[in-house]
């Protein structure tokens, strides 16, 4: 019940801000197609296929992430710190999990709407890639999992500017370090080990895999559902905290 | 109804409330008053489960009240002293929000019930952050009474709106005393609990100083107060059962200058804690 409460609040606040989310979620991913695309990869080959084709599989990755992230985060943040509507849930009869689960949720939607509209945008930038069922697993639970994180980061601040940190020191490491914009296969062994850690590594190079060459690892996708349940065990367990 | 027993909340080494203890029958209105800091807020806020207390315990019609405790959440609308209105939201969304998240069932015809009773019908389309500081209020009024609550717990409820807006609100709080609501109310406005509350517990440091109705309060300490400015520059006040009395002494300070009126519960207040609530 909670969880389609939350979601049709969000519902209401996404149709009235259609544009603006859009134009946002848009914004990003062109520049990317038209500097790295273009403007650097026109006759460029990465992993035996063009720059463009290679890189809009990690586009997609990074996108979800993104916007996953800061869909649910700044929500969280203006609600707990600001307009202060956050607290209601906590004298309201919810279950918190449901609570969570719902905000998160919607921010996972949000993450696959960006990824629908980087697809829609590259079929106009002539480019073309497979898409199947996983693909969209893929897609949905890399959203998840960091509108998860999301959520958990914006009820762990004190501040608004305490944000910021989250996409200086974890997200924009891993928009440059995790695949997307280039082969892991050039890196050295033991940094690869390391990044391979990480979860936007497994999304890009599992959305990679299948847009390209229709393949597919379950081990990715296993560690994307861990990753998303854990740290979505860690924002159920900041809700609750909440109340000190 | 409403049980507080010893309740003592630490915040490192400061103590906002110490060792407080209170009981509260159903239909009574309850004013908790004092000055900023005196503990109002948090002892709320420990009793809505927002905060846990540091000791002592809180019980709601026998229930032990706790951040976990729907049953007891779902008896009680709360009505904090800042906005807690989704501003994305029209008024009427914002109620059925706050239905949904309580189960109200027909939530509709229940909606337009409060929005009537808080005079918002008009702007139900309207979105919050287009509404006045007195709309708002009365529309974060009318949220927290979306589950017909047994016990409604106003904390400033006027807070920081105009003289119109706040004998609207007034209108509220007394409609919700005569169909029986367990109210309790913080404010720093002594007019306030003097107009609204049937009882009037006293706060300062975190303590209940006294707890009676605003009427025997004053009568204790007297009903009329000689007030004047002496050698020293202090303002002096001395109590009178009579104006006759007060009037007869005041001819032994005929030096100074001095009125001569009925006692209020601000001078209560000051006589306990010498110093003024606001």
């Amino acid at each position: 019940m909670e969880v389609f409460t939350v979601l049709w609040r969000e519902m209401i606040f996404f149709r009235r801000r259609i544009w603006r989310i859009t134009s946002s979620a848009i914004i990003s991913p062109v520049l990317y197609l038209i500097a790295f695309g273009w403007g650097l990869g026109k006759n460029v080959t990465v992993e035996g296929s063009s720059y463009m084709h290679f890189i809009i599989p990690g586009i997609v990755a990074l996108s979800t992430m993104n916007t996953g992230f800061n869909a649910v985060s700044i929500r969280i943040t203006v609600s707990r710190l600001h307009e202060k509507s956050f607290e209601y849930y906590l004298t309201s009869p919810v279950r918190m999990p449901l609570m969570a689960l719902g905000h998160i949720l919607s921010g996972a939607l949000r993450g696959m709407y960006a990824a629908a509209l980087i697809i829609l945008v590259s079929f106009l930038f002539g480019i073309k890639i497979s898409i199947n069922a996983y693909f969209v697993l893929i897609c949905f639970l890399n959203s998840f999992l960091f509108a998860a994180f999301g959520y958990a980061a914006a009820l762990s601040v004190d501040s608004h500017y305490d944000m910021s940190r989250f996409n200086t020191y974890i997200l924009t490491p891993m928009s440059f370090l995790c695949g997307t914009f280039f082969s892991l296969d050039n890196l050295p062994a033991a940094v690869r080990t390391l990044i391979n850690i990480l979860p936007l590594s497994h999304a890009s190079a599992s959305l990679r895999g299948i847009a390209l060459k229709g393949e597919f690892s379950y081990i990715s996708i296993l560690v994307l559902a861990s990753y998303s349940l854990l740290i979505y065990g860690i924002g159920v367990y900041m809700s609750c905290r909440e109340m000190k | 109804m409403i049980d507080i027993r010893n309740l003592t909340k630490k915040f490192g080494s400061f103590t906002a409330v110490d060792n407080l203890s209170l009981h509260i029958d159903k239909g009574e209105f309850v004013g908790l008053l004092g000055p900023n800091g005196a503990g109002k807020t948090t002892t709320i806020k420990i009793l809505t489960g927002l905060l846990k207390a540091t000791n002592g315990e809180v019980y709601i019609s026998g229930e032990p009240m706790n951040s976990s405790n729907k049953n007891a959440k779902g008896k009680m609308g709360i009505v904090p002293q800042y906005s807690n209105l989704d501003k994305e939201l029209t008024v009427y969304e914002n109620l059925v929000f706050a239905s949904k998240l309580f189960r109200v069932k027909n939530y509709d015809e229940k909606i337009h019930e409060l929005l009537n009773l808080v005079d918002l019908t008009e702007y139900a389309d309207r979105k919050v952050l287009s509404l006045s500081g007195g709309m708002d209020r009365r529309l974060i009024i009318a949220k927290a009474l979306i589950n017909d609550p047994e016990i409604i717990i106003f904390d400033e409820p006027t807070v920081g709106i105009d003289l119109n807006g706040r004998r609207k609100i007034w209108d509220i709080l007394k409609y919700m005393k005569s169909v029986g609501k367990t109210v309790i109310m913080t404010t720093h406005y002594i007019e306030e609990a003097e107009y609204l509350c049937s009882r009037v517990c006293l706060i300062d440091s975190g303590k209940i100083i006294v707890d009676d109705t605003a009427k025997n309060l004053k009568e204790k300490l007297g009903s009329y107060i000689l007030e004047y400015f002496n050698e020293n520059m202090l303002t002096r006040y001395v109590f009178f059962q009579t104006r006759a009395q007060a009037l007869e002494h005041a001819k032994t300070i005929e030096n100074y200058s001095y009125t001569v009126r009925e006692t209020t519960l601000e001078d209560v207040f000051f006589n306990y804690t010498n110093r003024k609530v606001t």
